[in-house]
């Protein structure tokens, strides 16, 4: 009997540590969340949208990093998306099972968690210190080098998911591989294509470290990729960190603006997915 | 009769020309796609090649002068250029090491948590919302970290601590100075709340590989849910849950934003974990664009190659178990 109480207290205390660790873990994460929106939403107006970042002291908005992160975030992606979607294609068309595509698997799957202040790095070496300036195309490729393997991961696992027997029926028509691939393939694995590409447009969205030494950061307002350009993540960093009460409240309220983005992206991308996945 | 018969013999080399000219465009075709699709897949080797070359490149100057000497060296001074890893290698470690310390048992707890104990009704969006956790950009933790957590730490939590170990032997050590609010152990805890979702989410993934069999041959046998969750799920899926963790340790040591803002930019060692450190990342982070020397510049990107390695390693361990795990599940 006294064992049988024992064995009742561990499973007890056992299962009492997963339920605390659920709650804390949890209760973490939820005050993190309300925290960022009790004080973005306090510090959201027009003038954030209309404005542009303002010198200390004087109110402002942030317009021209708004304008930056979208056009470094479109432009990384449409230099990373065919790019990874083509190195999927091989992966799961061609080189099924090969082991070029064991490595590439492996070296991509490294690269989806290398750390992004690295790459961030490798294209300054590469880009700003061969142009000899900081530029908004240099972020843009610093952003494309983190879409890649996004996109390489989930083009891969659609085009794996396509069965086989709907390749088989095109190619039994006659049709040439590459026709079957992209009439029949991407067709049939396209919520799933497009659910990769906003996964990697979530990711990169948010992404700070790589753009601190490519894009560098503006005051002012540039849509010209040859000039250092102003991007949300850059602009929360420099102003958080600034001893101005009106520039940490704006990095509150860009904090805010990037993790609704990232939210909604991730939740369209998610039901895309799974109705992809159902269908 | 004649003429028709030349008339359809015409027709059909026309026919015959105009096939094999369809063919050979779409040989043309396949073949161009195909070794376009290959030089993508070799591109991406190619970017890891690119990156390793150009660090390697990069921090060829600092290698030439200080040697291997730069990961033993504790200095870091731009006045004299003398440079060296130590600091930030120690303060990544470290912070790494408390982020682990939390979020492992915390992380499984949740996954134990979430894959035998949740009500089904909420096992889906409990699910959903921490992997869309798994998203936030870091930046936000590091921002809540700075205004929240680390005033919150200098005025309850990191008093009570000096208090509490402050005369206990080794941990008065540990718990030495006075409370910034921003150090170690803030940016520990930091890194433990951000990278807490992947190790949760990989480690349901683990856990529902685990065969209803096993676990349903185990309460048949008489066993608590604890039970068997520790003695069948968990050995089960050992090789996976290391995975997750490797992963999650391969985040922790590369995170930047998260960390920046809360560890201090202290160049030194100090064994207090509540003292002000620095990481390799936050170091690359805060300070390049503010090198202006040669050396200074190349010491930097000799950090980052350090960081680089060892995220390569630790990332690489963690696949090769995942993928294992993937073999067994797959047999």
């Amino acid at each position: 009997m006294a064992l049988y109480d024992s064995r009742r207290r561990t499973n007890m205390i056992g299962l009492g540590l997963c339920y605390a660790s659920a709650a804390f873990g949890l209760g973490w994460l939820i005050i993190i969340l309300a925290t960022l929106l009790w004080q973005g939403f306090s510090g959201l107006s027009v003038a954030v949208f209309t404005q542009m970042t303002p010198p200390p002291g004087s109110g402002g908005g942030l317009l021209n990093a708004i304008v930056g992160s979208l056009i470094m975030t479109i432009l990384g992606v449409c230099i990373g998306t065919p790019l990874g979607i083509l190195a999927g294609t091989y992966m799961a068309e061609y080189g099924r099972g090969s082991k070029l595509t064991f490595v590439v698997r492996f070296i991509n799957d490294i690269l989806l968690s290398a750390p992004s202040i690295v790459i961030g790095l490798f294209v300054y070496e590469v880009m700003v210190a061969r142009m000899g300036h900081f530029s908004g195309i240099a972020g843009a490729i610093a952003l494309a080098v983190i879409v890649v393997p996004v996109v390489v991961r989930t083009t891969e696992d659609m085009l794996l998911l396509v069965p086989g027997q709907l390749r088989e029926a095109a190619s039994a028509l006659g049709l040439p591989r590459s026709t079957v691939v992209s009439r029949i393939a991407y067709r049939a694995a396209r919520a799933g294509l497009i659910t990769g590409v906003l996964l990697a447009v979530a990711r990169v969205s948010g992404e700070t470290a790589p753009l601190l030494f490519t894009a560098l950061n503006n005051q002012f307002f540039s849509a010209d990729v040859n000039a250092p350009m102003a991007s949300l993540p850059a602009v929360i960093f420099q102003f958080a960190l600034s001893p101005y009460k009106q520039w940490q409240s704006l990095a509150w309220t860009g904090a805010l603006i990037i993790t609704l983005a990232v939210l909604v992206l991730s939740i369209v991308a998610r039901v895309l997915g799974s109705r992809g996945a159902s269908k | 009769m004649a003429d028709v018969a030349v008339e359809s013999g015409q027709v059909a080399y026309k026919d015959a020309a105009r096939r094999a000219r369809v063919a050979s465009s779409f040989k043309l075709r396949d073949t161009s796609f195909r070794w376009l699709t290959l030089a993508a897949a070799i591109a991406v080797l190619i970017i890891l090649g690119g990156v390793i070359a150009s660090l390697i490149q990069g921090s060829i100057p600092a290698f030439q002068a200080f040697g291997f000497g730069f990961l033993t060296m504790q200095v870091w001074n731009p006045v004299t250029d003398r440079y060296g890893a130590l600091a930030p290698v120690y303060g990544t470690v470290v912070t790494s090491l408390i982020a682990m310390l939390i979020a492992v048992p915390v992380g499984l707890g949740i996954a134990i948590f979430l894959s035998e104990l949740c009500p089904d009704v909420l096992r889906r969006p409990i699910g959903i919302a921490i992997e869309l956790l798994a998203g936030i950009p870091s930046i936000i933790y590091g921002i809540w970290g700075l205004f929240v957590f680390a005033p919150f730490l200098q005025q309850y939590v990191q008093p009570a601590l000096i208090g509490l170990f402050g005369h206990v032997p080794v941990l008065s050590t540990l718990f030495a100075g006075p409370p910034y609010g921003i150090g170690m152990l803030t940016a520990g805890f930091i890194l433990a709340i951000m990278v807490l979702p992947f190790i949760t989410a990989i480690s349901r993934d683990v856990f529902n590989t685990v065969p209803q069999l096993l676990k349903e041959a185990g309460y048949g046998g008489g066993c608590t849910t604890w039970e068997v969750v520790r003695f069948i799920v968990i050995p089960y899926t050992r090789v996976g849950i290391l995975g997750g963790v490797m992963l999650g340790l391969g985040r922790a040591l590369g995170e930047t934003m998260a960390v920046t803002f809360v560890i201090g930019n202290a160049h030194k060692i100090s064994a207090s974990l509540l003292a002000p450190a620095t990481t390799i990342s936050a170091v690359i982070a805060n300070e390049f664009t503010e090198a202006v020397s040669d050396l200074y510049t190349s010491a930097l990107i000799e950090l980052g190659l350090i960081l680089f390695v060892i995220t390569f390693f630790v990332l690489a361990v963690a696949r090769f178990m995942l993928m294992r795990l993937e073999h067994q599940a797959g047999r």
